[in-house]
C-alpha cells in the first residue's frame, strides 16, 4: 500500500477510535438537533407558515424543513469539534507527531479532515434515521443522493475548524468559538426559517444570510435530500471550502511559527 | 560520515533572539548531550530540527539532506522524542506504534516486525498490549523511544525525555539510548541535568542562545565535577 493510504487509513481509524471512546460526544451530537426537531419544531410550526418553495413541491410541515439544517448542525458542530481536538491535540503535543511525518503537511491535514468529515456523515445519518423512526422522511432516494452534499458541507466546515484551530493558541479560547462562530453561524442561515421570511424582517440580516456558506452547505443538503442538485449552493460551497482549506495551510505552514508553543 | 550538522542557525521571537548563531556537527554513530538551563534555547533548537519551525537563517542537513531542500528526506531519517509524552493513552502500546508506522507509510507484516522488533530492543515487548494509560512514566518513555525507532532512523533526537522520572527509570532509559550508539544511530539529548552526562559523550553547552562549550564532557569538565563546570559557565554569562 502506498505511503499515502497508509497514512490516510491510520489517521482515520484513529479518528474514528477517539471518536468511539467518547461515547458522550456521540450522544450529545445526536440529542442536539433531536431536542431542535422534536422539541423546538413541534412548539413551533403553529407559528411559522411556510409556503411552497424548491425544493419542495407540496406544503411540508416545520419538522421536515428542518431537517436539513439540524443535518447541517450536526457538521457544524463536528467540525468545531475537530477543531477543539486539534487545538487540544497541540497542547498535548501529539500534533507535533503529526506533523513530523515525512509526508507532505497538506496531504496530513487533508487526512484529519476527511476522517472528521466521516465522522460527521455518520451522525447526521444517524439523525436521519432516528428522524425517519419518528416519521419524518425524505424521499428514499434522497438518503443516497444527499451523501456527498453532506460530504462537501463537512469537508466545507471542517476545514474552517481546522483554520480555527491553526489561529487558536489556547483551549481556553474556544469558548469564543461558540459564540463568535456557531451561533452566528446557525441562526444568520436558512436552517431554522426560509430566507424570504427572513427578509421580510430585515433586509440587511437577508443579505448576511445569504452570503453565510453555511445557507449554502444546508440548501445543497436540502436540495439532495430530495434529489435535486442545487448548483449555485455546491459551487458556494467548494469556493469556500477552498478558501478555507487554503488559509488553513497557510496558518499551518512552519515558517509561520505558529504550530508549536515558544520554549 | 556526518549525522546531524547544523550551520550558522538562528531564530528569533519578534526581538528576542531564541538561537544565535548555532553551528555544530554530530559524526554518525555518536551519542552528544546538549546541556543548557531551562530557557537556553533547547526547545527552540529542536523544533527547527524538526520542521515544527523554520528559520530563514542558516542550515541543517540530517544524514545528509539538507531540511529545507529535502524536507521529507530529511525527516525521514529522524526519530523524535518530544519532551511531552505524545502517546494516545486510550491506545495500547502497539496501536500507538502501528498508527506512528503508518505515518511513516509502514504497515502490514513489514511494521509489525519492526514494532515487535523496536519494543524489545527497548525492553518493552511484553507490556506491547497494554493501555499507554496504564503504564508507568518510564515505560511511557520507552514505548516512546521504542516509536521513534521504528522507521530506523539515522538521528534521534530526544527532548529532555527524563523529566518527571524518578532516578532508576532514567538511569535504565539514559543506559539504553547510550546503547543505540551501537549500530550506527546519531543521538542528540537535550538535557539540564548534569548526571544524564557521561564522560566520554560529546557534549553542547547551550545558553542565552548561544553555544558557550563544545566538547568531550571530560575535557569540559576539568578537574571539577562537570555539575559544578556548568554552573559557572553559565553563571558567569548571566
Amino acid at each position: 500500500m502506498s505511503p499515502y493510504l497508509t497514512s490516510l487509513r491510520a489517521i482515520v481509524t484513529r479518528e474514528a477510535l477517539r471518536f468511539i471512546h467518547q461515547r458522550e460526544r456521540f450522544v450529545a451530537a445526536l440529542v442536539r438537533p433531536l431536542i431542535w426537531l422534536l422539541v423546538f419544531a413541534a412548539g413551533f410550526r403553529a407559528a411559522l407558515g411556510l409556503s411552497i418553495i424548491p425544493p419542495y413541491q407540496t406544503y411540508i410541515t416545520y419538522e421536515t424543513y428542518i431537517v436539513p439544517g439540524l443535518c447541517g448542525m450536526i457538521l457544524l458542530f463536528n467540525g468545531m469539534q475537530s477543531s477543539l481536538s486539534l487545538v487540544y491535540d497541540r497542547e498535548m503535543g501529539s500534533m507535533k507527531l503529526l506533523l513530523t511525518s515525512p509526508l507532505p503537511r497538506w496531504w496530513l491535514l487533508f487526512c484529519k479532515l476527511l476522517g472528521s468529515t466521516i465522522i460527521s456523515v455518520l451522525q447526521a445519518y444517524a439523525f436521519l434515521a432516528i428522524a425517519a423512526a419518528f416519521d419524518i422522511t425524505m424521499p428514499a432516494i434522497g438518503y443516497v443522493t444527499v451523501l456527498p452534499a453532506l460530504v462537501v458541507a463537512g469537508v466545507m466546515l471542517g476545514a474552517l475548524g481546522l483554520l480555527l484551530s491553526s489561529f487558536i493558541k489556547q483551549l481556553e479560547n474556544f469558548a469564543g468559538v461558540m459564540n463568535f462562530v456557531i451561533f452566528p453561524m446557525f441562526f444568520l442561515s436558512s436552517a431554522l426559517y426560509p430566507l424570504w421570511k427572513m427578509a421580510e424582517s430585515s433586509e440587511l440580516l437577508y443579505t448576511i444570510c445569504a452570503f453565510n456558506p453555511f445557507t449554502h452547505a444546508v440548501e445543497l443538503i436540502r436540495f439532495a435530500l430530495y434529489a435535486s442538485f442545487n448548483g449555485p449552493a455546491f459551487l458556494w460551497t467548494v469556493l469556500v471550502t477552498s478558501m478555507f482549506t487554503a488559509a488553513a495551510l497557510w496558518g499551518y505552514n512552519p515558517a509561520r511559527t505558529g504550530i508549536s508553543r515558544r520554549g | 560520515m556526518t549525522g546531524l550538522k547544523v550551520s550558522n542557525l538562528s531564530y528569533h521571537y519578534g526581538a528576542k533572539t531564541a538561537l544565535d548563531e548555532v553551528s555544530f556537527e554530530l559524526e554518525k554513530g555518536k551519542f552528544c548531550a546538549l546541556l543548557g538551563p531551562n530557557g537556553a534555547g533547547k526547545s527552540t533548537l529542536f523544533n527547527l530540527l524538526t520542521r515544527l519551525f523554520v528559520s530563514p537563517n542558516g542550515q541543517i542537513e540530517i544524514a545528509g539532506h539538507d531540511l529545507s531542500r529535502s524536507p521529507r528526506k530529511a525527516l525521514a531519517q529522524l526519530g523524535i522524542v518530544f519532551q511531552q509524552t505524545t502517546l494516545d493513552l486510550d491506545l495500547t502500546v502497539r496501536q500507538n506504534l502501528s498508527y506512528f508506522a503508518a505515518l511513516h507509510g509502514i504497515s502490514g507484516a513489514d511494521a509489525t516486525r519492526r514494532i515487535d522488533a523496536s519494543l524489545d530492543r527497548l525492553g518493552m515487548l511484553e507490556r506491547a498490549d497494554e493501555k499507554a494509560r496504564t503504564l508507568n512514566g518510564g515505560h511511557k518513555r520507552r514505548a516512546e523511544i521504542a516509536r521513534a525507532l521504528i522507521h530506523n532512523p539515522m538521528v534521534l533526537l530526544l527532548d529532555e525525555p527524563t523529566v518527571g522520572l524518578d532516578a532508576a527509570a532514567r538511569a535504565s532509559i539514559t543506559s539504553h539510548v547510550h546503547d543505540l550508539t551501537a549500530d550506527g544511530t546519531t543521538i542528540l539529548w537535550a538535557t539540564h541535568l548534569t548526571d544524564e552526562v557521561r564522560d566520554d559523550d560529546r557534549l553542547i553547552i547551550l545558553h542565552q542562545a548561544r553555544i558557550l562549550a563544545d566538547g568531550t564532557a571530560r575535557d569540559i569538565s576539568g578537574k571539577a565535577p562537570l555539575q559544578s563546570r556548568f554552573l559557572n559557565l553559565t553563571a558567569a554569562t548571566v
